[in-house]
């Protein structure tokens, strides 16, 4: 156990150093940099920019350096806690970022929570009622749910629950805590905002969830020893949680690789489209404006959640099924 | 006399043929005479559901060949006497009298209060629909002028079937227009990933070693990367001043670019398996390269499996697609897209106001659901041998 976790640990700060290096590559891809988009601004506006004010600005934004120089300070900045400055904001992207992150989690959190409180009850029930009407009602509603592009259903859900429950649009919380330090109340609000996103954001994932964790089962119900604990007369309900329900239980967990990117994606697009107070909404507009830095540590914080988390399933699913940590690597 | 104590002795009289249970009905010897493909085509027309999404989206693709003559507008005819109008509902009867397809026409008033366009259907005008009729003209594919349409409205009338958006363009033809765009950036896209995956997935699974190694942690990496926001940090790059089709073909590259590594892992790990074979040791042998033996020898035994799951991934490429213009990263105006179509759609205020704005995701669940359910089907009969 201890080698195996030595090994993944190993591997995971490996990737994570790959993939800063290829947001970095992706970040530096368009042509210009913040200053060009800027001084194009300012001139838009009838100011004049003297060609040493431009020089000026590129060395203090460290842009007059080689693109291998600029990683190397943002790595060092990053591993001292300095995710360097955002352009847009005039702010150092610590600041931006703040609470960002920690409700980009939570949403992230509270999504996989749902996909799995919801699927588990519902996957097992279809697959216990194999080609009953409530089977084929689920297995259409998961394709419904699965073909649904999840930022319109944010915009229809929004509308609802204003309607129905006056639940105020957009955000993550009511208005007036928006600047307020954390308290109950504020977390109470977030809570009572908190399940539009998590619904727009979980169906795709549950849909998927339940038809998975219905094969799966289905898989094992066919089993020979199925049969056997049958006919030795053991009580259905006990049969299913005692046997195959566990076997169907790994691949249901370790699935987690593939759901992880999948919520952190939607996440982004349906936090844009509602507006929460989360990273998707900064991210798109800190792209948009070539805000390197910005976009950059969006875009890493979001990678590290799924590698981190990927990493933490990796860990459970090793303690859950002994056979893993004889394969190297791990998923699948 | 026989004897009443003992049994008649029963004879069979039908001729002897030991061999019988060896001769094949008509049925079988169809069946062992089939070729790998012909079952599958049997095993796929069983599963109903997948036959009718097929035939759903070949007149989808055959539409979007001729999307010009069956909108009723043109892409950019605007109506600016009829700014967001709600769909016209299509009628048979007039006042109890049948007179065929036509539409009542829109009278128009604004609202002084909350100056809220407010359009009443008028059922003294009735506007019979025309059909194969000359409307606006149009350069088919750019290319081939003309004026005939499917439909068009009635000589003065309107005919809009789902509304209109804030230009009083008609929403029907942006929709067809829209597919054509919609339509081909999955199987471009998908074109892509399917040659990255094959190439790259052949080289890992074939030669193995540090080159396996090296693939296999690069897609490691890639697939514990969430799509969306390398997708849109990919987009933002494409410079907004580019050519509508340069920027067309940037998406499909971008979408293509992060799709490729699982199909490259299930290429692998069937060449992993299949190479060992002795056949393939045989061309070896014979000289054959790399690259004949993979293409040639190994590639055709999961052939069906590569297409059943790129049919099955092509639908994430129409909801990227869709959700990167959403956002404004993806294809932008002029280029129609159901994303771009649906970009409108963006606020509170169209749900509620303007609904038959978000007609389009209707068109994008269809297809989405049709090739899921495609996929699924091309998945079950890509293994003929299979029993089940």
């Amino acid at each position: 156990m201890y080698v195996y976790l030595m090994r993944r640990l190993f591997t995971m700060l490996v990737s994570l150093l790959a993939i800063s290096g290829l947001i970095f590559l992706i970040i530096q891809l368009p042509p210009g940099d913040f200053v060009t988009a800027y001084v194009t601004e300012l001139e838009s506006q009838g100011e004049m920019v003297s060609p040493e004010k431009i020089a000026f600005l590129r060395q203090q934004y460290g842009l007059d350096k080689s693109p291998l120089e600029q990683y190397a300070d943002w790595i060092v900045g990053i591993l001292q806690g300095d995710f360097g400055y955002s352009f847009e904001y005039n702010l150092p992207v610590t600041e931006v970022v703040g609470d960002r992150v920690l409700l980009s989690i939570v949403v992230n959190a509270a999504t996989i929570l749902f996909i799995y409180a919801v699927s588990f009850p519902l996957g097992v029930y279809a697959a216990t009622h194999q080609y009953t009407l409530s089977d084929y009602g689920l297995s259409f509603l998961g394709f419904l749910g699965l073909a649904t592009p999840n930022f319109l259903l944010a915009l229809v859900l929004l509308y609802l629950a204003n309607r129905w429950f006056g639940t105020s649009i957009g955000g993550l919380m009511d208005p007036q805590y928006l600047n307020r330090p954390w308290s109950v109340d504020k977390v109470l609000s977030v809570l009572e905002h908190l399940w539009v996103p998590v619904v727009v954001i979980g169906t795709a994932g549950t849909a998927g969830m339940i038809r998975r964790l219905r094969a799966n089962l289905l898989d094992e119900l066919n089993q020979a020893y199925v049969v056997t604990a049958k006919a030795k007369g053991m009580a259905p309900r006990r049969l299913l949680v005692k046997y195959p329900l566990r076997m169907a239980l790994n691949p249901f967990i370790a699935d987690i690789g593939n759901l992880l990117p999948q919520v952190v994606s939607g996440a982004v697009i349906v936090s844009a489209v509602m507006s929460l107070p989360t990273t998707g909404p900064v991210l798109l507009s800190a792209l948009q404006s070539q805000d390197v830095y910005l976009a950059g540590s969006f875009l890493l914080l979001l990678a590290v959640l799924t590698v981190v988390g990927m990493f933490v399933s990796d860990l459970l699913l090793a303690a859950l099924d002994p056979r893993i940590r004889l394969v190297s690597g791990g998923r699948r | 006399m026989s004897d009443p104590d003992r049994l008649d002795h029963y004879v069979s009289t039908d001729p002897f043929a030991p061999q019988d249970d060896q001769v094949l009905t008509p049925a079988q010897e169809r069946l062992y005479a089939a070729s790998q493909w012909t079952m599958m085509w049997w095993r796929f027309r069983r599963h109903r559901l997948a036959v009718v999404s097929g035939i759903v989206l070949l007149l989808m693709y055959a539409g979007i060949l001729v999307a010009e003559f069956l909108a009723p507008y043109d892409l950019h005819s605007r109506n600016v006497d009829f700014i967001h109008a709600p769909p016209q509902q299509v009628r048979l009867f007039h006042e109890g009298r049948f007179v065929g397809p036509f539409v009542y026409g829109l009278d128009y008033r604004l609202d002084m209060t909350n100056l809220k366009r407010e359009y009443t259907p008028d059922p003294d005008k009735v506007q019979p629909i025309r059909f194969f009729c000359r409307g606006d003209r149009y350069r088919m594919w750019g290319l081939i002028p003309g004026d005939l349409h499917l439909i068009c409205a009635a000589d003065g009338g309107t005919l809009f079937l789902l509304g209109t958006d804030r230009l009083g363009r008609d929403m029907l033809s942006r929709l067809i227009h829209g597919a054509r765009v919609s339509l081909t950036v999955g199987l471009l896209g998908i074109a892509i990933s399917f040659l990255l995956g094959i190439t790259l997935g052949g080289i890992s699974g074939y030669f193995g070693g540090w080159v396996d190694n090296l693939i296999q942690r690069i897609i490691e990496i890639m697939r514990s990367l969430p799509e969306l926001p390398l997708w849109m940090a990919l987009s933002a790059a494409v410079p907004i001043n580019w050519d509508p089709v340069a920027v067309y073909f940037c998406i499909t590259v971008i979408l293509g670019l992060l799709d490729w590594p699982g199909l490259a892992r299930a290429v692998r790990s069937k060449l992993l398996a299949l190479k060992e074979e002795d056949y393939c040791a045989a061309a070896e042998m014979m000289g054959a390269t790399p690259a004949r033996v993979i293409g040639h020898h190994l590639l055709p035994n999961f052939m069906s499996h590569l297409i059943a799951s790129l049919t099955l991934s092509i639908p994430t490429m129409i909801l990227g697609e869709t959700a990167l213009s959403f956002l404004g990263l993806g294809l932008r105006p002029p280029v129609t897209s159901w994303g771009v179509l649906l970009s409108e759609a963006q606020n509170i205020e169209a749900v509620v106001l303007y609904p038959w704005l978000m007609t389009p995701v209707f068109a994008v669940i269809v297809t989405v659901l049709a090739f899921n359910f495609l996929g699924d089907g091309l998945r079950d009969a890509a293994d003929p041998y299979h029993q089940r």
